[in-house]
């Protein structure tokens, strides 16, 4: 990390609030303005031939860049402590995006078994439509990354804190193997925030958010960012060739050479949102960064309410465990310390007594906690992944992704600790 | 020097201080990273004159090709190297010959030994950046593509020409 990239001295909470964000050249407007509009005047065919052309910065057309979205990207990039960002309409959308700048057909990466159930339906069956193969790797020794590297590989995903089951990654060993191997590390970073966790400082490359979830922080907008640490070599090797070969839809620009360590970030809009489109609303972009200048102050008490509820259900006679990386019985308890030292998040599973059934029952029987399928909510989430998220996974698979059929995944929010404790109470003796 | 990292104040008195650039290894083709630059700095007010053997006497831009620094007989406040870090050793001598304030060596190029001459002989040095993607990160047009500037201020933007 070049020192003149990162605001210098400002900390983490001033980055959430500021960065991306000056009052509004024209009007002075100190919040981000929702530049609603599709399309941007060129002021003149010499003006629009260089925008068209990339060789000057300024707006096109929405589905490339919008003046709101690029606050968020530029906010969010901040955080992570990456080079540039590219913001899209989901997390599913990043995903997409992120590996759409580098891969190519007959191309293979390495995930993580332990991913979110739609991941693993994304890269295991939509992918294979372009011909992207995943191969699954179960992540709790970094050494099987290695042991499963092809010379067809082109990156390495994991999520840092993964969807439901509370595992950690060992980011620094990974990122040692996806590096000797000449790959990047991609690593979704949505259940721990950049407040909690900043993936590149550990060795990622890459950086994905579902904004949906704790960034945008309210459950009132879709969204997804792709972070560049704009530290990987995209022309180390000739695995890359969409980043380093002339693209013949910009006439033969090769865009690591001419846009450096933009390039991917560049791609990312110029290539990725121009031809997928799945490109980020502007209001969307508002109420997230909106959401974001509260990060620091939310995801403290969701880490602490998290922790109370966890603790709770850890001494409750209806639950059989808890799976939660923030309680020192945690097989991850060590690893979170390392990568997730201010807490270890507000998403997490436990296992009630008496199975599938038994799991209905309480996602039924919750008065506050609402049944929904999303996280990072102000509001405290319940649901029963194997009947709903994870329901398009076979047993087996659920099973490995820690979504069984007497698991329950909690998204803990901010309101008061007791009144959750409360709920989960009564709905767990319904349950019994 | 530090060239690891460069204050933003230090490149922002750079930009300001140069009226005119000499870019060695300007490029005739318009898709070539040198043009792109070209192009940018010449809308930003910067003269910006191409020194290129393989294409001295053509025009570039609107602007005459010279064959090397020397050949240029109006003053040059900064020499913009687009040659590789090697290469760039010669130029930065020829820079200093010719009475520059300031050489920059784009990115991926870095000479440190030419740029201890550079200072030595009292220019400063900027290597390893490129002017096109710092001049716009400090006036937030880089903001527009995404990218973090790592700028952050409570003053409304003075919209800066084209």
């Amino acid at each position: 990390m070049r020192d003149d990239d990162k605001p210098a001295g400002f900390g983490f909470e001033t980055r959430a609030v500021h960065a991306g964000a000056a009052p509004d050249p024209t009007t002075g407007a100190r919040t981000t303005p929702i530049y609603q509009t599709t399309a941007f005047v060129f002021d003149d065919v010499d003006h629009a031939a260089s925008l068209f052309n990339l060789q000057t910065y300024g707006y096109i057309y929405s589905r490339l860049t919008n003046p709101t979205v690029s606050v968020l990207e530029e906010r969010v990039s901040a955080l992570e402590g990456g080079r540039g960002a590219t913001a899209c309409a989901s997390g599913h959308a990043a995903q997409m995006l992120a590996f759409f700048a580098f891969m190519e057909p007959g191309a293979e990466f390495l995930a993580s078994t332990k991913l979110y159930g739609g991941s693993i339906t994304q890269f295991g069956r939509s992918f294979k439509k372009f011909d992207w193969n995943v191969i699954f790797v179960d992540p709790d020794d970094p050494e099987n990354f290695r042991r499963a590297l092809t010379p067809k590989c082109r990156a390495i995903f994991v999520e840092s804190l993964a969807n439901p089951g509370g595992v950690v990654t060992d980011l620094e060993p990974v990122a040692q193997i996806a590096h000797a191997a000449g790959i990047p590390l991609l690593v979704d970073n949505t259940l721990a925030s950049p407040y909690l966790c900043r993936p590149i400082e550990w060795g990622a490359d890459i950086v994905i958010h579902s904004t949906t979830k704790f960034l945008s922080g309210h459950g009132n907008s879709m969204g997804g960012v792709v972070v560049d640490s704009g530290k990987f070599d995209w022309s180390q090797n000739d695995k890359f060739r969409s980043l380093t070969e002339p693209e013949p839809a910009y006439h033969g620009l090769r865009f690591h050479e001419t846009f450096g360590d933009l390039a991917y970030t560049v791609a990312g809009h110029a290539l990725g949102l121009r031809d997928l489109g799945a490109t980020m609303a502007p209001l969307n972009a508002f109420l997230t960064i909106t959401g974001i200048e509260t990060l620091a102050l939310r995801m403290e008490r969701h880490c602490a309410n998290a922790l109370a509820v966890a603790q709770f259900l850890e001494a409750h006679p209806m639950v059989k465990w808890v799976s939660y990386a923030g309680l020192p019985s945690n097989r991850y308890h060590a690893l979170a310390k390392k990568y997730l030292p201010k807490g270890a998040g507000s998403v997490f599973t436990f296992g009630v007594k008496g199975g599938y059934e038994a799991g209905v029952k309480l996602v039924e029987g919750c008065e506050l906690l609402s049944h929904l399928a999303n996280l990072g909510d102000t509001r405290s989430l319940i649901i029963h992944p194997a009947s709903t998220t994870h329901r398009q996974l076979t047993e087996e698979q659920q099973i490995v992704a820690g979504a069984g059929p007497d698991v329950v995944r909690l998204s803990i929010g901010i309101e008061s600790a007791a009144d959750i404790i409360a709920d989960l109470d009564q709905a767990l003796r319904q349950a019994g | 020097m530090d060239h690891n990292s460069y204050s933003d104040q230090y490149l922002r008195s750079i930009l300001a201080s140069v009226k005119t650039i000499a870019m060695v290894g300007a490029s005739p083709h318009w898709n070539r990273p040198s043009y792109f630059a070209m192009k940018y700095l010449q809308g930003k007010g910067f003269r910006v004159i191409p020194v290129n053997p393989r294409a001295a006497g053509e025009t570039i831009l609107g602007e005459r090709v010279y064959a090397d620094l020397a050949e240029i007989s109006e003053p040059v406040d900064m020499v913009d190297i687009f040659r590789n870090s090697e290469a760039a050793g010669a130029i930065v001598d020829e820079a200093i010959r010719i009475g520059a304030k300031i050489v920059w060596m784009q990115l991926g190029v870095r000479n440190d030994a030419a740029a201890a001459r550079a200072e030595s002989a009292g220019l400063r040095v900027v290597m390893n950046r490129c002017p096109k993607i710092e001049y716009s990160r400090l006036h937030g047009e880089l903001a527009w593509s995404g990218i973090n500037t790592g700028i952050i201020s409570s003053k409304r933007q003075k919209r800066v020409p084209r």
